[in-house]
């Protein structure tokens, strides 16, 4: 049984015409993902006895004759920042080292409910906050494809585990593109959706104006097929959309023939040159397939980064704010006051990029400076948020870059925050719109290294970018 | 500057970090950094433009509301499992008020 090459399609087949039963086949899949994770150190720990439980739930399904459910038996990664009840959750932060959770993220209980089976926790920047993984506690994840580069972050263990070939499928977190960049970095379809479309209870908050749970898998259908699991209405989250469910697999032979396609003009400029001739082909295929391609602008592109970095730290600084040595985490010792105590735990516990997130979000919510920052960008995001509107008025999806370039070398802007953040300049735009985005493989460099084109859509159009996803799929062969 | 190292001080004590003295020069030198980047939304005039807290779809003002029904929650015991420091259905943290 090869693990790396399966498909939640071919587990079901499997399964169900009794060539393999889900405990054999989660036994194996567990034993390669350990295996293997030395390589990639994309898993921070394992849930074997977790795992096998649900394995066996589904066969015993099977033997009664019963429908296993749409994720039967399919071995799947969560990303550390989704709550898992009894198994350690450790947002990849010293502080939650042995953190766990008395209870379950709501996509969780959805994915082992439709037979699902979580083999382990992957790797991420610590509290979902950077854009290479090398922000986690526990070392970063090296990049499976490009061992001396970065997988994106910050769900870059998720990615690196589907591409690794170590899950077929994975939940991520996606806040300015945490979800796309290491999808598009490690070769594999991460997806973002519209914002609230899938629950956000049990998520660790990072900034919940925009923080999204989204599925990474090895094709299209794969993908689809974990949305369509784990999305919907749910009551323990006030946030999520009360939007119909939809069936996303069942849309994707629909074709494509007519659909209107923007590019916008101010995505296209400061783009690597190999990067830029990847999408440009790809665009290519799409035209091909009889999609309508026209130019559009998004005017309000350039102020996507400091509006984003402004509203994401605000709100990572209030939500930071309870792992304070009380209820969660460690607590440093030698603290005579609760002042200190508080102090001396975050101080010795957060990481650097964490440090200067909560700096950065507590200055600019301070009193004078509330309106100079906070409110500002909260303005403009109402006008990156119109521009998108309005392009859609003449569109029906956007194809854009992930990332103005490829994986990068271990190490190579860890120094430089600024050069970091700007690096999130194509994927920050849709999510302060919070609309559905995902990257799709769209070739690799001349050096090997995966490219991601962006697919964007209107609010809960979902439909059509998984149709358009699966058109241009089926028209190259970037796809594993 | 943006913002001095009096004030970089000030904020690590609002946000409850202790920072050592390297940290403080390094935050300092990051944070003048990227909020002299943001004052880029300066050259937007937006003084017409609602502020956007996130994305709002229709739905009715009660929507997200649920019945006011009882229901299980997280154990007492559970709920403190993750604490440095409980007992007696307590977190415990240093003491506060000085007898």
């Amino acid at each position: 049984m090869k693990i790396a090459s399966l498909t939640i399609g071919r587990i079901r087949e499997g399964l169900l015409a009794g060539e393999f039963s889900a405990a054999e086949l989660t036994a194996e899949a567990l034993r390669f993902a350990e295996q293997e994770n030395p390589k990639t150190n994309a898993y921070l720990h394992f849930c074997p006895d977790r795992a096998m439980a649900a394995a066996r739930a589904v066969d015993e399904k099977i033997a009664r004759g019963e429908d296993p459910g749409p994720l039967a038996g399919v071995p799947v990664a969560v990303k550390d920042v989704i709550l898992t009840r009894g198994v350690r959750t450790t947002c990849a932060s010293k502080l939650l080292a042995h953190y766990v959770p008395p209870y379950d993220a709501t996509a969780v209980v959805r994915l082992e409910r439709a037979g699902g089976v979580i083999l382990g926790k992957t790797n991420c920047d610590e509290f979902a906050m950077g854009s290479s993984n090398e922000n986690s506690a526990f070392g970063p994840v090296r990049n499976p494809v490009a061992p001396d580069r970065v997988p994106g972050g910050s769900s870059g263990g998720s990615a690196a585990a589907v591409a690794q070939g170590t899950a077929v499928a994975a939940l991520g977190s996606d806040t300015g593109g945490s979800i796309r960049q290491p999808a598009s970095f490690c070769g594999v379809v991460g997806v973002t959706p519209t914002y609230g479309r899938v629950s956000r209870y049990g998520l660790t908050a990072f900034a919940s104006s925009l923080d999204h749970i989204g599925p990474f898998a090895r094709n299209v259908k794969d993908a689809a097929t974990m949305l369509s699991v784990i999305q919907g209405r749910d009551e323990m989250d006030s946030t999520s959309a009360f939007a119909p469910a939809q069936d996303y697999a069942g849309v994707l032979d629909a074709g494509v023939d007519g659909m209107r396609i923007g590019l916008p003009k101010e995505y296209f400029a400061g783009l690597a040159s190999e990067t830029g001739d990847l999408i440009q082909r790809g665009v290519d295929v799409l035209k091909g397939l009889g999609c309508q391609i026209q130019e559009i602008s998004l005017p309000h592109t350039e102020y996507a980064i400091p509006c984003y970095y402004i509203i994401c730290t605000a709100e990572a600084s209030s939500n930071l704010a309870r792992y304070d040595g009380v209820r969660y985490t460690s607590r440093s010792p030698n603290s005579p006051t609760l002042i200190d105590m508080y102090r001396n735990t975050r101080g010795e516990g957060f990481g650097a990029e964490c440090k200067r997130r909560i700096m950065l979000g507590t200055y600019v919510l301070s009193a004078g400076y509330y309106d100079a920052y906070y409110l500002k960008a909260q303005k403009v995001r109402t006008l990156i948020y119109r521009d998108f509107l309005r392009a859609f008025e003449a569109v029906d999806a956007i194809i854009a870059p992930v990332s103005p370039f490829p994986a990068f070398r271990l190490g190579e802007k860890v120094d430089d925050p600024l050069a970091m953040y700007l690096s999130d300049v194509y994927t920050i735009t849709g999510s302060l719109a919070g609309i559905p985005c995902m990257s799709v493989p769209c070739g690799r460099t001349a050096e090997g290294l995966p490219v991601g084109m962006q697919i964007l859509t209107r609010h809960f159009a979902e439909a059509d970018m998984f149709r358009l996803a699966a058109a241009y799929e089926k028209a190259s062969s970037f796809f594993a | 500057m943006k913002i001095t190292e009096a004030e970089v001080r000030y904020v690590a004590a609002l946000s409850h970090l202790t920072l050592t003295e390297s940290e403080f020069k390094k935050l300092a030198h990051d944070l003048n950094e990227i909020l002299t980047y943001v004052d880029k939304l300066n050259e937007l005039d937006t003084s017409q433009v609602e502020p956007m807290a996130q994305v709002l779809f229709e739905a009715e003002e009660t929507a997200t509301l649920r019945e006011d029904a009882e229901r299980t929650g997280v154990s007492n015991a559970e709920a403190t499992a993750n604490a440095p420091l409980a007992g007696a259905g307590y977190f415990k943290v240093p003491k506060v008020i000085e007898r």
